[in-house]
């Protein structure tokens, strides 16, 4: 009896041995508890958005992470049919049919992860002040609306279609407003963001989006749809 | 008439309308469900062409990003300048709309246009050259059912001397040998209805038989592999048991790999996952398998010999960095000894395409990540992500090294400016 006590303790001890390190805690480290599970299954996302969308490290990879799903999956059909261009994630989701991109999509929106806090902004107090007015109050004089007229109050997006914008940073948000104005980006018709980038200039892009780089909140959800009338009609609004 | 046959006529005519009222409020059984309509003779021809259209791929280069099916534009980088694929609806002035069958035999078989211009061989009428005359009348009746789309098809954008269609007359003289698929009658009917497809519409040779300078494929080296022209994408040879060569394969692993994109030898990615993803997933059972049977026969030809030790020899703090790397970013999905988790995560431990001479798919993966075709038959597939922000070229070509060299795996190892030479060509 102690005998076998003994060996089942010498097997297990090998066992122990045996099994791979723990990988160290990184968001882009590939893990999953189940390989048949979405979990599993949008493995190939993690290297540059994140385990469960947060964003990651590097500064360009977008947060995804409780974006509306309607918004998610109409990036990600774009990326697949050219309609935007990012190669490599057109590459990606190339072969990819609707209905997983639509999972695909509801899966990052369900998540909830706790925003990164941001890095210090990198540019004087005006400038920043000079974003923030943007992005609160607009500028009626060039016609630009508030950011948060359509992106909500907590900046965390409206249902269906638009994006969060808090947890980007800001050379993401100097990237998509710049391809918008030189009309390398499209959303669906009424391109309302087209009519608010056309607006904006350079140094306007540079300080809105380095005030929301900055902005980091504690737990944000989308607004719900037509809670408020938003300034511009937007195409991506539109019930399909 | 006395009153008592009066009565009587009455009564038998309101036991009439009685009766008639029963017959007609009286529930009855529903009628008998209409049979379902069998489809006419056009009905199937058409969908026999639809289906032919699919193993032949027209889709893939006849139909541009975003544009309409058929409609073309698609351009098609060349080693000798973009090639921008035809329209091929039945628009009558832009695409086929005046085409009659003969014309389209004579294109699919001959290389030759409606009005006698000689096509590029960018067009795989060396493979459509084995498709029957049945099987052709059939694409075209598929081709004229669609809706025309009225768009001009754009000039190709070749240099000298390529621009010159005479030369043509010269490469078709070396590359180019017309003619029906004659079936084998010592092989068995799923066996030529294999070749059929691979030799045929499937046009495979295009990528698995390499492209020679002159952009020949030569019938000696069928199916033994190359890169693929302007894709740097490695095609790996069918012929080697040392590459993607198949003849250790279960038959149904082959077919899966081709209908599904996914088995449990293997994964489709890159060029050959947008096959599966708009051709071969919509093969029958059937046909897959005859597929299958025939690749599996193929002659074994391996025109390179196995490395030798020597070659195989890895730097040990190559070998121990590439393990690291190997730990933490690949063991969760392939497994701490390369087993894998087949069919969503493909094994790494004796897997040919991870130990095959070329090195340039394993690298591409570990860069730019891939997912395998969304199919009907695996709609859900398991995806890798790219490493090319996480890793530098060191640890790429160290990773690689790892995978090809461990758990018995016969490769060799892999320099960083092998890494660093795609890593330029990443999709950015």
């Amino acid at each position: 009896m102690i005998r076998a006590l003994l060996t089942l303790l010498a097997v297990a001890g090998t066992l122990a041995q045996a099994a791979p390190p723990a990988p160290a805690e990184d968001a882009t480290t590939p893990a999953f508890k189940e390989v048949d599970s979405i979990e599993a299954r949008v493995q190939g996302c993690v290297t540059c958005h994140g385990n469960a969308g947060q964003g990651t490290r590097d500064g360009y990879y977008p947060r995804i992470a409780g974006k509306p799903a309607a918004y998610l999956f109409n990036q990600l059909v774009a990326f697949r049919d050219g309609q935007r261009k990012y190669p490599p994630m057109n590459y990606l989701v190339a072969t990819l049919p609707d209905a997983y991109l639509r999972e695909i999509a509801r899966h990052f929106a369900q998540q909830r992860a706790p925003f990164a806090p941001q890095s210090a902004a990198q540019v004087d107090p005006a400038t920043l002040e000079r974003g923030r007015v943007l992005a609160t109050q607009g500028d009626s004089r060039s016609g630009v609306p508030a950011c948060m007229a359509c992106h909500g109050v907590a900046l965390a997006g409206m249902e269906p279609g638009i994006p969060g914008l808090a947890g980007l940073r800001p050379n993401y948000i100097v990237g998509q407003l710049t391809r918008w104005r030189v009309g390398d980006r499209h959303a669906a018709a009424p391109d309302c963001m087209a009519r608010v980038a056309a607006r904006l200039s350079d140094p306007d892009i540079a300080a809105v989006a380095s005030w929301l780089g900055q902005q980091s909140p504690k737990d944000a959800a989308p607004e719900p749809a037509n809670l408020q009338r938003m300034p511009y009609a937007c195409g991506s609004q539109e019930p399909k | 008439m006395n009153f008592g046959a009066r009565i009587a006529f009455v009564l038998a005519i309101l036991i009439g309308i009685a009766a008639t009222a029963v017959y007609i409020l009286h529930p009855r059984a529903l009628p008998a469900p209409a049979q379902a309509a069998r489809p006419s003779a056009e009905t199937r021809l058409l969908a026999r062409g639809e289906y032919l259209a699919r193993a032949g791929d027209c889709v893939a280069c006849h139909t541009e990003i975003n544009g309409q099916p058929f409609a073309g534009g698609r351009p098609m980088p060349t080693p000798f300048g973009a090639l921008y694929a035809p329209n091929i609806t039945p628009d009558e002035e832009t695409g086929l709309g005046l085409w009659t069958a003969d014309d389209f035999y004579r294109m699919l078989h001959q290389g030759v246009s409606r009005d006698g211009t000689l096509l590029y061989p960018a067009m795989p009428f060396a493979s459509y050259t084995k498709v029957t005359r049945t099987d052709s009348d059939a694409l075209y009746a598929y081709l004229q059912s669609v809706p025309p789309v009225r768009q001009k098809n754009r000039p190709h954008d070749l240099g000298f001397p390529f621009n010159n269609r005479d030369l043509l007359i010269g490469w078709r003289t070396l590359y180019f040998k017309e003619g029906e698929f004659q079936p084998d009658p010592a092989q068995s009917a799923q066996w030529n209805r294999g070749a059929y497809l691979v030799q045929g519409l499937g046009h495979c040779a295009m990528c698995h038989t390499a492209i020679n300078a002159l952009g020949g494929s030569s019938e000696s080296k069928a199916f033994e592999g190359g890169m693929i022209p302007n894709q740097n994408w490695y095609a790996p040879s069918l012929t080697s048991n040392r590459e993607a060569g198949l003849g250790d394969w279960p038959l149904q692993d082959i077919a899966d790999l081709l209908q599904t994109g996914v088995s449990h030898r293997g994964t489709t990615y890159g060029p050959m996952a947008e096959v599966v993803y708009n051709s071969l997933q919509y093969l029958s059972d059937e046909d897959a398998t005859a597929m299958a049977v025939y690749l599996k026969a193929l002659p074994r030809r391996d025109s390179e010999a196995p490395p030798t030790s020597q070659a195989r020899l890895v730097d040990p703090a190559v070998m121990e960095l590439g393990r690291k790397v190997y730990a933490v970013q690949c063991a969760a999905c392939h497994g701490g000894e390369g087993e894998g988790h087949a069919p969503a995560f493909p094994p790494l431990k004796g897997n040919q395409s991870i130990t095959m001479l070329s090195p340039v798919n394993s690298i591409r993966m570990v860069l730019n990540g891939g997912y395998a075709p969304g199919t009907l038959k695996n709609p859900r597939p398991h995806g890798m992500p790219p490493f090319a922000h996480l890793l530098d070229d060191a640890q790429v070509a160290a990773v690689i090294t790892y995978v090809r060299v461990a758990w018995e795996n016969n490769g060799t190892p892999v320099t960083p400016a092998q890494a660093n030479d795609l890593r330029k060509l990443l999709p950015e």
